[in-house]
């Protein structure tokens, strides 16, 4: 049993790429050995800048030899039947075994030799690699994420010999670019990873990683600060380097007084820079950097250049954002009529008087309690103001933040900068929800507008499809419904909204658009609480009702009808319901009002009496919401349907009994139905 | 002393030179950037090995801020070299330009950072990077995949230096103005300080926007005749012209957000006919 060491060695490998690769190339690995049927140990991927590494343990000599029989035709058979068995089996006739007349092919396979097998996956991996985007390069034909330069193969101690579109493997790599430019020899994989430490490279991400986290955080305790931990920029540097040295440099407390969030993020994303926070948790004007080399002088000349760097981007993010404050808000939405929204639903000026009104209707209605009218609309119009600024125009991903301290500098009431600010989230599932009640009222209003808007004219998601995000508009709604315990009869509001932008953007009129809005939340919403443990079979029962387009009070329903069918009671009450329904759709029958008679059998009388009692009780308690009461009643249905199903024949031949006991089993079936469709619960 | 301006210009010349390049002086039209000349985009296309190396002023009317700006030119200078095929030492060699105008890699953090390259309006895209250099993009490295939307087969490696930046870089300054241009005393702003005002002003409020819708409806016009004719070269100069005179319209705040996709289409369908017929004209 030996070790198997495969480098493949490349230019500068993109760091968002590294984990994925070394994931496929463990994978392209165990997949090729195992078809070959090659044993082997644990499999260990790791990944630098410049190179793909490979570390198998315990590889075995070579495959199994395979013993292999075949029975073949008689031996009288005809020629071609002879001849046919010996072009499968590749053998001749004298090679055939004759037992009592019937023959045999036995094929020996004798085991592959480990070296081999490698050969063979070393070559398959390098052609097949799926690299997300890979280029070719000089005037070879062969495809990788940058140049291929070289193949390290050893098994054990011996090279295993690969050529691949003129490169040939063999025990050499190089080392660190800078600090060790010449050719290092490999002895195997028990030497690999420390000859190449030596060399000023560490092979190991892991290691990297925590040699930048411990770092950063140790440089900035030194300086007497606190790193802002950043995991995403812990895994970016380590694929950018291959021997890591955290650096602390300054810049100008002046730039202080940009947003915080704009100079974080201009570190981040354009120098990928960690920030660090003082004793009192501000800002500190002060930036960690990972340098890939023991620089001469310590890194002094490295952390000064970086903070020259880094003071010309934050002075562009200063212009921009004091031209920014010069400009009042209100000035900035006027220009958004020149910005199209889309072709068919106007320009973002238009949005925002769409959403301004839906945000005051939401309050005035008492839907979104505890806002002031005036300073939703206020906030609503004002919201997507920030799109227009030079910071915004710079960086995209602040839209809103910005706003929000804009509209702090010109002196906005403290809930409309805030509305602002946060009047995007939550984006998607886990973002945090807001609660203020003027951001909820815009929030809100914003979502349903989008998701209105582009269901009235035919925009809705289909499969993978979802190009203006809808989905996360409605899992939005539904959190900001759900957080804030929004009460709302969604229909008739989706109604209002849909024949109000039927007349806006002069579009056909399709009818069922509100009712496509109400599903698409039904369908995010079921996603959304599978976490939750709720079961979709009982949100779609519920939503089945046709009736239900309160989320709050039908997701106290679920629950409810939740906690029955889990009882004794719920579990037959649904048997029997199941039942009643069969039989009504075998007989298509749908009802002809017959009811009583003289000759009512003893359990019809009991059903008819428990019915007489238990529908105006259901209907009392869902009046209240009182939905558990509602499924009480119904439990009391549970043993007079019982009975009635074990002493009634519904199918009797005197037509009158059969009528009204067909009767009587629709009206059971929609006593049932009136708290939830039970046909669509599984089980 | 650090080098000057003309000096790491001299540098790269002489660096390139020994590596084999010819050494090509500016392209005498306006373009946005040196890729766009013909000794990069023709010459990327067909079978032929070439390297070159050359300066060429860049125009990007957009980026023009009155001179106010200590990092921002509305006209500026790429030092540009193509290695065609793209030798196994192309990083390695580049790595010597740097060592060659004085930047010693164990004491600078040197870094080949993702970044993909692609250029709507010439139909091209490639692989590379953009190399730091203590956290400054210094210069654009790429291996071209496509020009014209032809595959490139050898692949060229392209290297773009931004000079003023770099030349910033080595000299310590943080404003481009500042600049030593030579050794005698004259700066970057003593050149060019007051071209950047007068051309900001003309390409920002004063470029007649009529002349210039008029100006690209010729080019392509002009363009389209050269390929009549099976004249590649003057072909593909016409579409550069057009490309420059839309960055123009750009400036001029005349061309909508709808538009735009249909000029940088319309140019790239003329850069590419040019390429096309570069092709069928290099292959009889």
């Amino acid at each position: 049993m030996t070790d198997f060491l495969l480098e493949l060695r490349s230019e500068e490998i993109p760091a968002r790429m590294q984990a994925k690769a070394r994931n496929d190339l463990a994978r392209l690995f165990a997949e090729c050995t195992s078809a070959a049927g090659l044993s082997t140990g644990a499999v260990d991927a790791h990944s630098t800048p410049r190179r793909l590494v490979l570390i198998v343990r315990d590889v075995a000599e070579s495959t199994k030899a395979a013993r292999e029989e075949l029975k073949g035709p008689r031996a009288n058979a005809p020629e071609q039947a002879l001849e046919g068995f010996l072009r499968k089996t590749g053998l001749k006739r004298e090679q055939l075994e004759d037992r009592d007349g019937v023959l045999f092919a036995v094929i020996e396979r004798p085991g592959k030799a480990a070296a081999d097998v490698l050969a063979e996956t070393v070559k398959r991996i390098v052609t097949d690699f799926p690299w997300p985007k890979s280029m070719r390069w000089g005037d070879g034909g062969l495809r990788w994420v940058r140049p291929l330069h070289g193949i390290v193969a050893i098994l054990g101690e011996d090279i295993i010999p690969v050529e691949i579109d003129g490169i040939a493997s063999s025990a050499t790599t190089f080392g660190h670019r800078f600090h060790h430019p010449g050719p290092i020899t490999i002895g195997g994989a028990h030497d690999y990873a420390e000859k190449l430490r030596a060399c000023h490279v560490i092979v190991d991400q892991d290691e990297r990683e925590r040699l930048i986290r411990e770092g950063a955080a140790a440089v900035a305790r030194e300086a007497g600060l606190a790193l802002i931990e950043d995991e995403g920029l812990v895994v970016e540097n380590a694929g950018l380097t291959e021997w890591p040295v955290p650096l602390i440099g300054r810049f100008d407390d002046d730039f202080l007084d940009v947003p915080r969030e704009v100079i974080v993020l201009t570190m981040r994303t354009n120098q990928k820079y960690f920030a660090c926070t003082n004793d009192e948790g501000l800002l500190a004007p002060a930036f960690i950097c990972v340098a890939n080399v023991d620089s001469k002088d310590g890194g002094k000349a490295i952390a000064q250049g970086n903070a020259r760097v880094l003071a010309a981007r934050l002075a562009d993010a200063r212009f921009f954002w004091e031209q920014d404050v010069k400009i009042p808000l209100e000035e900035q939405a006027r220009k958004l009529d020149g910005i199209v929204f889309h072709e068919k639903l106007g320009t973002v000026a238009d949005k925002v008087e769409r959403v301004a009104r839906l945000a005051r209707w939401l309050v005035e209605e008492g839907i979104v309690k505890g806002a002031k009218p005036d300073q939703v609309e206020r906030a609503a119009r004002l919201a997507k103001a920030d799109l227009v600024s030079g910071m915004v125009g710079e960086f995209p991903e602040l839209q809103g933040v910005i706003g929000g301290y804009l509209a702090e500098a010109q002196g906005e009431p403290k809930a409309v900068a805030e509305a602002i600010r946060d009047h995007y989230k939550p984006v998607g599932q886990g973002d945090e929800v807001p609660t203020a009640p003027v951001t909820v009222a815009v929030s809100l209003a914003d979502k349903l507008d989008t998701l209105l808007s582009f269901y009235t004219i035919g925009e809705v998601p289909t499969g993978s499809k979802d190009p203006f995000a809808l989905r996360r508009a409605a899992i939005g709604s539904i959190a900001l419904i759900l957080a804030n315990n929004i009460r709302v009869s969604l229909l008739p509001l989706f109604m209002a909204m849909f024949q109000e932008r039927v007349a806006a953007f002069q579009t056909g009129f399709m009818g069922n658009t509100p009712q496509g809005v109400l599903l698409l939340l039904a369908d995010r919403l079921k996603v959304q609480q599978r976490e939750a443990g709720v079961r979709h079979d009982l949100i779609d029962s519920v939503f089945a009702l046709g009736s239900e387009d309160d989320l709050i009070r039908l997701l106290a329903r679920v629950k409810a009808l939740q906690e029955f069918v889990g009882t004794e009671d719920g579990t037959n009450l649904l048997v029997a319901y199941k039942r009643a329904a069969n039989i009504l759709k075998k007989e298509k029958w749908e009802g002809t009002g017959a009811s009583g008679g003289s000759d009512l059998a003893a359990e019809e009388k009991a059903l008819i009496d428990a019915l007489d009692k238990a529908e105006p009780k259901a209907a009392a308690a869902i009046g209240k919401e009182d939905f558990t009461g509602a499924m009480a009643a119904l439990a009391f249905l549970r043993k007079p349907v019982d009975s009635f199903f074990d002493h009634v024949t519904v199918n009797d031949p005197d037509k009158a009994k059969r009528e009204r006991r067909l009767n009587l089993l629709l009206r059971f079936r929609d006593a049932v139905n009136a708290v939830a469709d039970f046909s669509r619960i599984e089980g | 002393m650090s080098l000057s301006f003309q000096d790491l210009i001299l540098t790269l010349h002489r660096y390139w030179s020994d590596q084999g390049c010819v050494i090509l002086q500016p392209y005498d039209m306006e373009m946005g950037a040196g890729t766009f000349h013909p000794a990069t985009v023709l010459r990327a296309l067909g079978p032929d090995p070439w390297k070159c190396a050359y300066v060429q002023p860049c125009r990007r009317p957009t980026d023009g801020r009155y001179g106010e700006n200590p990092n921002r030119l509305g006209h500026y200078y790429q030092y540009q070299v193509v290695l065609k095929p793209s030798p196994p030492q192309m990083q390695d060699l580049y790595l010597g330009s740097l060592t060659a105008i004085g930047i010693d890699p164990l004491k600078h953090d040197i870094r080949f950072v993702e970044d993909d390259w692609e250029s709507p309006t010439l139909g091209a895209w490639g692989l590379g990077w953009e190399v730091w250099c203590d956290g400054m993009e210094v210069t654009q490295f790429t291996y071209f995949q496509q020009v014209g939307g032809f595959e490139c087969k050898p692949v060229s490696g392209e290297l773009t230096y931004g000079l003023e930046r770099l030349a910033m870089y080595i000299q310590g300054v943080d404003n481009v103005f500042d600049l030593r241009f030579n050794d005698a005393g004259v700066s970057y702003g003593d050149v060019f300080l007051e071209n950047e005002r007068e051309l900001s002003a003309y390409n920002f409020e004063v470029a007649n926007t009529e002349a210039l819708f008029d100006l690209f409806r010729k080019a392509a016009a002009e363009c389209e005749n050269c390929l009549e004719a099976k004249l590649p070269v003057p072909a593909y100069e016409q579409a550069i012209r057009a490309s420059h005179v839309f960055n123009m319209l750009q400036a001029r705040g005349v061309i909508s957000v709808a538009e735009r996709q249909a000029y940088i289409g319309r140019v790239r369908d003329l850069a590419k006919a040019a390429c096309a017929a570069w092709l069928e004209r290099a292959t009889p």
